[in-house]
């Protein structure tokens, strides 16, 4: 795979190493990641801090039967495993998880001029989807209320900041009001996790905003 | 625990289903994973439950420990993060796809060797750090404080707090080349 412009920022890598990015995020940087063996590094890096942070902890008394409770646990069998999914050539198997299958198993819903998205996860906090462009096409001109990542999956965009090709991630910040235009040629496919509801310059796309959950 | 006695310990556990073995991983790591739990905001009852999940997780997936890619403390850390993200935020741990590894690439034994000599160095380098930028680092994995709450509960702004975090890392990076 070509080597990846633009990575995951060091704080988001360590706050998923913490465990402390909202589900929607998570997914991204775990997307990237299994695309990106820099970034995978850098993880395992943070992922040592954590343990030495585990290594440093204070004993804390466990109760006398824990050891035994913890062998009946063990003994009951192993733990339960997600089904394995299919791989895919354009999904990377994070994503493939929350699909529940490959490309063709996303369950497309339009959007507007042809572009297309499937909400994969969403709480409080963030919203995690995959989002289709036609070749050429643009994403409505909107600004963030929070941070948004953008990984694309498949063809390229391009907006104010620069090229996007596979791999590469987009970090924009709240006050950046950016228009990602989908390079001609082919469609462009992007994860994106957004930390709050987009909002749209036109009122028209801001009255509907709520029933079109972008 | 030294590094490399517990990749022996685990090892044991992985390829005998030593029992003895882990007892003595247990005795080191049970207590320290329930602290873990419990700086991150789960009661005792919480926290002990957890604890033995987590304990059970290591022996079930111990085919799965890479002495070439961490050593036994980054590799409970990490089960006990997603056990706390499961039990304590009722949320999904998306993880990045597995590097895929048989039984033909067994991790070189010289590299698994630094690896777990990188690990201690790692424990030291911050053990050496200022109290400050140490707690702070903490606090970011006990991981029930966002960065506005550390700002909060240590009255510094947010933005200081962001750079002492950058500053606390790249003098790890630092202390690590």
């Amino acid at each position: 795979m070509k080597a990846t412009k633009h990575h995951i920022s060091d704080e988001m890598l360590i706050a998923y190493s913490a465990g402390t990015l909202p589900e929607a995020f998570a997914l991204v940087v775990a997307a990237h990641v299994s695309m990106c063996d820099g970034c995978r590094t850098t993880l395992s890096a943070f992922d040592a801090v954590g343990g030495a942070v585990l290594e440093r902890c204070s004993a804390v008394k466990v109760s006398d039967g824990c050891l035994a409770a913890t062998l009946a646990r063990i003994a009951r069998g192993d733990a339960p495993r997600r089904p394995e999914c299919c791989k895919d050539a354009v999904l990377p198997k994070p994503v493939v998880d929350y699909v529940g299958g490959g490309l063709d198993a996303v369950r497309w819903r339009p959007i507007s001029g042809g572009a297309r998205q499937a909400v994969l996860c969403a709480d409080k906090a963030a919203t995690a989807r995959l989002v289709y462009l036609p070749a050429g096409s643009a994403v409505p001109d909107h600004s963030h209320r929070g941070i948004e990542l953008t990984l694309v999956l498949k063809g390229a965009f391009r907006d104010e900041t620069g090229h996007f090709a596979p791999g590469d991630v987009e970090t924009s910040a709240e006050e950046l009001t950016h228009r990602p235009v989908a390079e001609p040629g082919a469609p462009c496919i992007c994860l994106t996790a957004t930390e709050a509801p987009l909002r749209y310059r036109s009122l028209l796309v801001r009255i509907l905003q709520p029933f079109l959950h972008i | 625990m030294d590094d490399t006695d517990g990749v022996q310990l685990l090892l044991r556990i992985r390829d005998h289903q030593d029992s003895a073995a882990f007892a003595d991983l247990f005795l080191h790591y049970a207590p320290r994973v329930k602290a873990f739990l419990m700086k991150s905001g789960a009661d005792h009852a919480v926290a002990e439950e957890c604890t033995q999940d987590v304990m059970a997780t290591l022996w079930h997936k111990a085919h799965m420990f890479d002495p070439g890619r961490a050593s036994v403390a980054t590799w409970i850390f990490t089960i006990a993060r997603n056990r706390r993200i499961d039990a304590l935020r009722k949320a999904r741990r998306p993880e990045p796809e597995d590097l895929l590894w048989g039984p033909e690439d067994e991790p070189d034994p010289a590299e698994a060797l630094e690896l777990q000599q990188e690990s201690a160095r790692l424990g030291q380098a911050i053990a050496l750090l200022p109290e400050k930028q140490r707690d702070l680092i903490e606090r970011a994995y006990f991981g029930d404080l966002s960065h506005s709450e550390i700002a909060a509960q240590t009255g510094l702004p947010l933005g200081t707090i962001k750079s002492r975090l950058r500053l606390a890392l790249e003098r790890l990076r630092q202390q690590m080349t």
